[in-house]
């Protein structure tokens, strides 16, 4: 398949079963209110080394936020619920309860419920008080700047992480511009977060390693400067990949992010240095969705 | 289906207990079953014809017309439906009610939502003592629902209240949030002496300073965030508590001779 000019690979991606959750974090302005969320979001990139992988979806203005102040959403995303509840709660409790002003609020509706403020209120030291409003159980716990707000729970749901598309350029800098254009477009959708720097992973990595103690490492196959001297994938006009991650609450969420993202930059032709589009995968036999690139370019945008 | 009515044919001398007649209690009866129900008028046993006027089918909807202050325990431990009252009720209106709504478009005597558990609860007139309270012999009044007022309340109001809601639209008497436990009071005129007296927890949200005892603490004036919050669940149940818009409070803590953690927000105008 070739879209612009661009080849888009007869390929998948291989997406993982996760769970996830969502929380909705406000203050007495964006600009306090995303400090709390980068600071919930950092070190959150991939569950290999942070436990989950969590990013800002969308903001939430006063009209909409719970207590008519500006914020923002978070989806956090896990492969277990009890790593996903540890990590809330010790997020929670080191960058949003720390953070001035900042409230925190439920995000999502489930039957899984998983603390948000349930224990976080013991750092009331039995001054923190609760108010069952509407049916939701809330936590005012006195702190320096007046009180944090927080609901006491908030959802969990089945969700799916590792969606994903490469991007193969000419340059590195036509790699990452393109990567820029399909991050702007896809941080508009619902449901999805791109943990990744910027949103964009440039080590992107293969199962195992010659080192016995490592179980993942650098993807050699898509490494321009190894080209020679390993059974690469990229033709000699390569010379720089980009990989964008998604995680999202369901396939559909994450195959429309994924045609979003893949539209954008066939959008800029192959006169912008991109020659190709592909995807990540290990060969079907690990995660058990698969992201067909090019059903994926052939679904109707709802 | 119209409203079953029971209209009331003729002044009581005695109170009476009207239990009996809930939307829970008259399911699947016919006419003639719930016109021989037996009511008690003093020690005399009455059936339920003899004192109304019985119209309608609809046992789900339950209508009480030229009501007065001698129909006690009106929608006692009812679940489910509606009760319209068109006149004043007696004591103990909603008892330990479980859920449902009752309408009374006139006052009431002591004791309403005594012991009440959920539902909803309108009182478009005054009200007496212990509003939300606790039937003698037990320890905790209200368990949970929401109760609104749109004239004024008695004293004591939400004694021993453990959770739900309270608003009241005009003013409260003495002793308003006695012993409560939790829950939240929101009352929009002035209230009495004593508030907050004994106060283990929960919240008594005022629009005027009231003169407080001194076990209260005060704690400054404070922007509380959360008051959002509540001002937007009033919204179903009063456009007058729903229109309160500031959210800058002076913060009592007390009663300090107690638990002293209840908390009196009086709003900043």
């Amino acid at each position: 398949m070739i879209i612009n000019g661009i080849q888009i690979d007869d390929t998948f991606a291989e997406a993982f079963n996760m769970r996830a959750t969502r929380v909705i974090i406000t203050a007495q302005n964006l600009k306090w209110a995303y400090h709390a969320a980068h600071a919930m979001t950092g070190f959150a990139t991939s569950v290999i080394g942070c436990g989950v992988e969590a990013g800002i979806e969308a903001e939430i203005s006063s009209e909409l936020s719970p207590d008519g102040r500006p914020g923002v959403s978070i989806l956090m995303f896990a492969m277990g619920s009890k790593v996903l509840m540890q990590q809330l709660e010790t997020r929670m409790g080191q960058c949003v309860l720390t953070c001035p002003t900042a409230a925190a609020f439920a995000g999502i509706a489930s039957d899984e419920p998983i603390n948000l403020g349930k224990n976080l209120r013991f750092f009331g030291d039995g001054f923190q008080t609760s108010k069952l409003i509407g049916g939701k159980r809330y936590w005012r716990v006195p702190v320096m700047d007046g009180e944090f707000l927080c609901e006491e729970s908030t959802g969990m749901v089945r969700a799916i992480g590792g969606g994903n598309f490469l991007i193969l350029a000419t340059s590195q800098s036509a790699a990452l511009a393109a990567a820029e254009v399909a991050i702007a477009a896809m941080q508009r959708l619902p449901n999805v977060i791109m943990p990744f720097p910027g949103g964009v992973v440039r080590s992107g990595s293969k199962v195992g390693s010659r080192y016995a103690a490592m179980f993942a490492s650098t993807n050699d196959a898509f490494c321009p400067t190894l080209k020679g001297v390993t059974q690469t994938e990229l033709s000699s006009d390569i010379e720089s990949v980009m990989e964008i991650v998604i995680d999202g609450l369901s396939f559909d969420d994450i195959a429309l992010a994924m045609h979003t993202g893949i539209a954008a930059i066939c959008a800029l032709g192959s006169a912008s240095g991109v020659k190709r589009i592909s995807a990540g995968n290990y060969g079907g036999k690990l995660g058990p969705h698969h992201f067909k690139l090019h059903a994926i370019m052939e679904i109707e945008k709802p | 289906m119209s409203a079953l009515t029971f209209s009331l044919k003729k002044p009581l001398q005695f109170a009476i207990n009207c239990a009996a007649l809930t939307p829970d209690a008259l399911a699947n009866l016919t006419l003639n079953e719930i016109a021989a129900i037996t009511l008690y008028h003093g020690k005399q046993a009455v059936r339920v014809d003899e004192l109304f006027d019985i119209s309608g089918h609809d046992s789900a909807s339950l209508r009480f017309l030229n009501a007065t202050q001698q129909l006690d325990y009106l929608g006692a431990n009812m679940r489910s439906g509606r009760i319209d009252i068109s006149g004043n009720a007696g004591a103990y209106l909603g008892f330990g009610m479980k859920g449902g709504e009752i309408h009374c478009l006139g006052n009431t005597q002591d004791l309403a939502a005594c012991n009440m558990q959920n539902g909803l609860m309108v009182i478009h007139g005054n009200t007496g003592d212990f509003l939300g309270g606790a039937a003698a012999g037990l320890r905790k009044g209200m368990l949970g629902g929401t109760v609104v007022v749109k004239g004024h309340a008695g004293d004591r109001v939400g004694d021993q209240m453990r959770r739900g809601l309270i608003l009241i639209e005009g003013n409260a008497g003495d002793y308003c949030a006695s012993r409560m436990l939790a829950g939240t009071i929101g009352v929009l005129g002035k209230v009495g002496a004593y508030a907050g007296f004994s106060m283990h927890r929960g919240t008594l949200l005022l629009t005027a300073q009231p003169y407080l005892h001194p076990t209260m603490q005060a704690c400054g004036s404070h922007t509380l965030p959360f008051l959002n919050l509540l001002f937007k669940s009033f919204a179903p149940y009063s456009q007058a508590f729903a229109s309160l818009k500031s959210l800058r409070a002076a913060r009592w803590l007390g009663d300090a001779a107690n638990k002293g953690m209840g908390e009196i927000l009086v709003i900043s105008k």
